[in-house]
This record gives structure tokens, sequence and C-alpha cells, in this order.
């Protein structure tokens, strides 16, 4: 008991230093804009970390950063063999999966993070994979939800990025994240937590806003808020160019 | 060149987009089909969205078919009254479809129903197709030239008979109106123009001269895709007028070329080589129902099922 207590006693006075640690960061970008020629975009993300004391010396410390997209309810579908042809048999439902996910760290995620702190500050992606009560009979819902992370982190839409932050005498830190091309549009929630022995000793948070604009977001704008008439702009321009092409085709060949 | 296409929110390659719609464009020219059973897969392929793809691929015909029109118009092959009573049932036959699309989607696995109706139409009039344009091929080697006689069939004995002159035919307006409903609703499933059913059924059932065929299905697959694409606009929002514009800009061209090949080839030599392509897809999609797919799983949009 006496054991017990000492070890608890020994871990608050461990902790409390490392509470006086604290992120001082900052974006290349806080904002993306998707336009015609939009092929992705890398972000540094960098910052220092700032300390009222000297830093604990037995317990090195590490950085976790994490952007998370926007989350949509998605349906993932399996296929199985039915009369002889492969079919979608089972679907489930998931109430909310972030639509992009990084997850860089200083050291491999198993050493940055211990699992207490990775469920409490929901680091893994899996955490941020939402499932709700689903009207289907699924045996194994971590089947689905593997299929969805395995499916995204192949299009490069969910990425674990294992010692890629680089942290210089455990004070200056900095990593890259690329986003793909195909990113959804909205505010990506941006976060940076320290780790010392794989325990979350400080966190910031801020925001990168991803949106269209110009030509892209008035297209956009304008199929949503007025589809009939976009349907029929579509159409005109279609129309137009069919026209105006053979009428360009026909000229060619006179001369 | 990479682009952003602002309603399929991906990032491909114009050139890419352009080639494609070249291709599919001559295709079109050439057999009077708008493509969509061509273009709408490999639009997959290269990670457009399926829904915008369905979508989008019917503006991009009404290009590519207006272009074929025009083409086919100066050189007189359109049968217009034809085209107008076809017309007349291939808009009862998408507004059927589209309601049928909405039940079936209700009930789950339309994706396997769209593609179980790909392979079974493409499978029977492919095969069809090549076994009589052979054999239409062997008879002109043979005998050199043998007037080709028209049956008299069920549907010549059927009331409202009509006179189409370009077609030299005098039936009645059922069987063409029936065709009509009938393409309407596999355009509006299938996400495509029809043509490739159309041109077929104009042939076998209607006894349509071949030259004529070609432009009125053309004629009529521009009003179907147009009223399709405007109810892709309204309800799911998934027409992209960028990847339109670059998929037409190509297709158009295309479907001149085309429309020039056309003339040079042989009507038989045309449906073999239609009748080919049409087999090839069926391969491809019936290959893919059969073989284990690596992916098992797939993510779709919430409420898909």
């Amino acid at each position: 008991m006496l054991r017990i207590l000492s070890i608890i006693t020994l871990f608050l006075l461990s902790t409390l230093p490392i509470r006086a640690e604290e992120i001082v960061a900052g974006l290349s970008q806080n904002r993306v804009s998707i336009t015609a020629t939009f092929v992705g975009s890398e972000i540094l993300i960098f910052g220092a970390v700032k300390r009222d004391s000297p830093p604990p010396q037995d317990v090195p410390l590490e950085v976790v950063v994490v952007v998370e997209g926007p989350s949509a309810p998605i349906t993932v579908r399996k296929k199985d063999k039915r009369f002889g042809i492969w079919i979608n048999t089972d679907a489930m439902e998931l109430a909310a999966a972030p639509s992009f996910y990084a997850i860089a760290t200083s050291d491999t995620l198993d050493n940055t993070i211990s699992k207490l702190d990775d469920f409490r500050h929901l680091i893994s992606v899996e955490r941020s994979i939402h499932i709700s009560d689903n009207p289907f009979n699924i045996n194994d819902p971590r089947e689905f939800t593997d299929a969805l992370i395995r499916i995204r982190e192949k299009s490069g839409l969910y990425k674990r990025l294992e010692n890629s932050v680089k942290l210089a005498q455990d004070t200056l830190f900095e990593t890259r994240i690329a986003l793909p091309a195909n990113l959804t549009e909205g505010d990506y929630r941006t976060r940076i937590l320290l780790t010392r022995g794989g325990q979350v000793t400080s966190e910031y948070e801020t925001i990168i806003n991803v949106q269209k604009v110009g030509l892209e977001r008035w297209i956009f704008n304008l199929a949503h808020e007025r589809p009939l008439i976009y349907g029929l702009l579509s159409l005109v321009i279609a129309i137009a160019a069919g026209w105006g092409a053979s009428a360009a085709f026909r000229m060619i060949l006179r001369n | 060149m990479q682009i952003y296409l602002p309603i399929a929110e991906v990032s491909v390659n114009a050139f890419l987009l352009l080639g494609l719609g070249g291709i599919v464009g001559i295709l079109s020219g050439m057999f009077g089909v708008g493509g969509g059973f061509l273009m709408t897969p490999l639009l997959f392929f290269i990670g457009i969205p399926p829904a915008v793809a369905v979508a989008t691929e019917a503006n991009q015909i009404v290009a590519s078919s207006f272009s074929g029109v025009l083409a086919h118009l100066k050189r007189k092959t359109v049968d217009l009254r034809m085209g107008c009573v076809l017309l007349v049932g291939g808009l009862i036959g998408a507004a059927l479809g589209v309601q049928l699309f909405n039940a079936l989607k209700a009930i789950g696995q339309v994706d396997l129903l769209v593609k179980l109706s790909y392979v079974l139409f493409l499978g029977i009039i492919g095969s069809l197709m090549f076994v009589e344009s052979l054999r239409a091929i062997m008879k002109s080697r043979k005998g050199g030239g043998v007037p080709k006689r028209r049956k008299h069939t069920w549907v010549h004995n059927l009331p409202f008979k009509m006179k189409f002159r370009t077609s030299g035919l005098y039936i009645s307006v059922i069987p063409p109106i029936l065709v009509g409903v009938l393409v309407g609703i596999l355009a509006a499933i299938m996400g495509v123009g029809g043509g490739f059913i159309m041109v077929p059924a104009m042939i076998y059932l209607l006894g349509m001269p071949t030259k004529v065929v070609v432009g009125t299905s053309l004629f009529q697959i521009i009003f179907v895709t147009a009223f399709t694409t405007l109810l892709h606009a309204t309800t799911n929002f998934t027409v992209d007028m960028g990847l339109a514009v670059l998929l037409l800009v190509g297709g158009v061209i295309g479907a001149q070329i085309g429309a020039q090949i056309g003339v040079r080839l042989k009507a038989e030599q045309l449906r073999v080589l239609l009748a080919v392509m049409v087999l090839a897809v069926c391969g491809k999609l019936g290959l893919d129902l059969l073989i284990q797919p690596t992916e098992l799983f797939e993510i779709g949009a919430a409420g898909g099922h």
C-alpha cells in the first residue's frame, strides 16, 4: 500500500514540472485555396517549446502532430460471392469518419504516446471514426473500420508519418504534411501535442481552412444554390461548344 | 497539366480528359452511339466519383451528339419524324427510369443491377449484331450486292400507321414509341445515351436503313440526355461543368472525325466493329463480377444503401 502511494506521489511530482512546458507554434499557411490548378499542398508545421524551468532529463520529449479533415457519415460495403458473382452483401454505416487524417510523430507512434493517452486525446485515426448503432447485423465492425482505414491510406487520405517530426535540442520542432489534391472543403483541425514517457504534457490547437476560390467557388455555389440554372447553363455551354467545334472543323475541312 | 474539378473534387490531367473525350467522340460519330457506355466506366478508372461520372457523361453526350447530328443533317441522314416519335417515348421512359432508379436505391443493390443490365444488354445486342453483320458481309462477298428485301412481321400489322419518308417506311408509331420508352428507362438507369440499344432496335425491329439510323439515334439522344442532365443537376448536384467541357472539347472534334470515317466504311463493317466493341465492354464488366476483387470493401456516401 505504502509502495503504491509512494509511486503515485512520485508520479504526481514527476508530472508537475512537465506541465510548465508550453507550445509556441506556427503554420506555413492557415489557409489552403483550391483553384483550378490545385494539385495538393504541403503544410509546414513548426514551433518551439517554451519553458519556465529546465526540462526533465529522465524522459525524452516527443512531439505528435495531428491534422484532421472535416468528418462525414459514410457507408462501408463488403462484397461476397453469391450465385457465382461478387456482389455487395454487407454494409455498415459509420456516423462519422474524417475525410483526411495525418499523424506525424517524432518517434514511432507507440514510443511517442501511451495507449491510454491515445484514447484520452483521440490520436489514432481509429479513435476519430465513430460507429453508430447500425441496423445491420455486423459480426465484426472492426473489419469494416479497418477496411476504411486501409482504403483511405492507399489513396493518401489517411497517413501515419512516424519519425517525421524533427526535434532539435528538445525545443524546436518542425514537420511537413502533404495535403492531397482530392481534399474536402472545411476546417482542418490541427493539433500539436508534447509527450513525455507516453504522456501528453501540453497541447496546442489551430485550424487550417481549406476552401475553393475563384471560378471553382463560383461553379460549386451555383451548382448547389441554383441547380436548375446551373443545369441549363451546362447544357447551353455543351451545345454551344458542340456547335462551335463542329463549325470550326467544317471551316478547316473547306480550306 | 493537372486541373482541379470543382464538383468531382479531384485533380486530374486535362490532356487525359481531352484524349478520352476524343476517342469516345470518334466512336460516337462513327456508330451513332453516345459513347456513354464506354466513357462512364473509363471515368471510374481515372478516379472520378461514379455519381459525378454518370451525370457529367449525360451532359457531355449532349454536346458530342449535337455536333454529330449537325454532320448528319448536312448529309440528310436524319429521319426527323422518326426521331420525334422516338423522343416522345424516350422522355416518358427517362421519367419512368428515374423513378425506378430511386425505388431500386431504396431497396439497395442498385450498383449490381446497373452492372447486370450492362452485361445482359451488351451481351445480347453485341452477339446478335456480330452474327448478323458477319453473315451480311459473307453474303455481299458471295452474291455481290443482293438487294435487301424487307420482311413483313407483326411490326407492320399494328394500327396508327405513319409515313416515314426519309427511312422509306410506312409503319405503326407504337413500336418506335415503345423502343423510345425502353431506351429512356435504360438511359436513366445505366447513365448512358442508349444509342447502343436504339441503333440495333431501329435496324432489326423497325427495319430502318443503317445510314439513317445513326443520325436519327443521335438526334433523339440529345434530348433524352439533356433531360437526364437536368434531372441529375437538380436532384444530385453531380454535373461537373469543368469535366464536361474538357470531355466535350475532345469529344466534339472526335465526333466530326468519326462521322467522316463512318461515310467511308461499309454499313456491315461498321456493325461488326460496333459489335466487337460492345462485346469487349460486356466481357470486361462480366469478368469484374466473376473474378474475386482484390479489395472486398468499398466506401460510399452515407444513405446510399
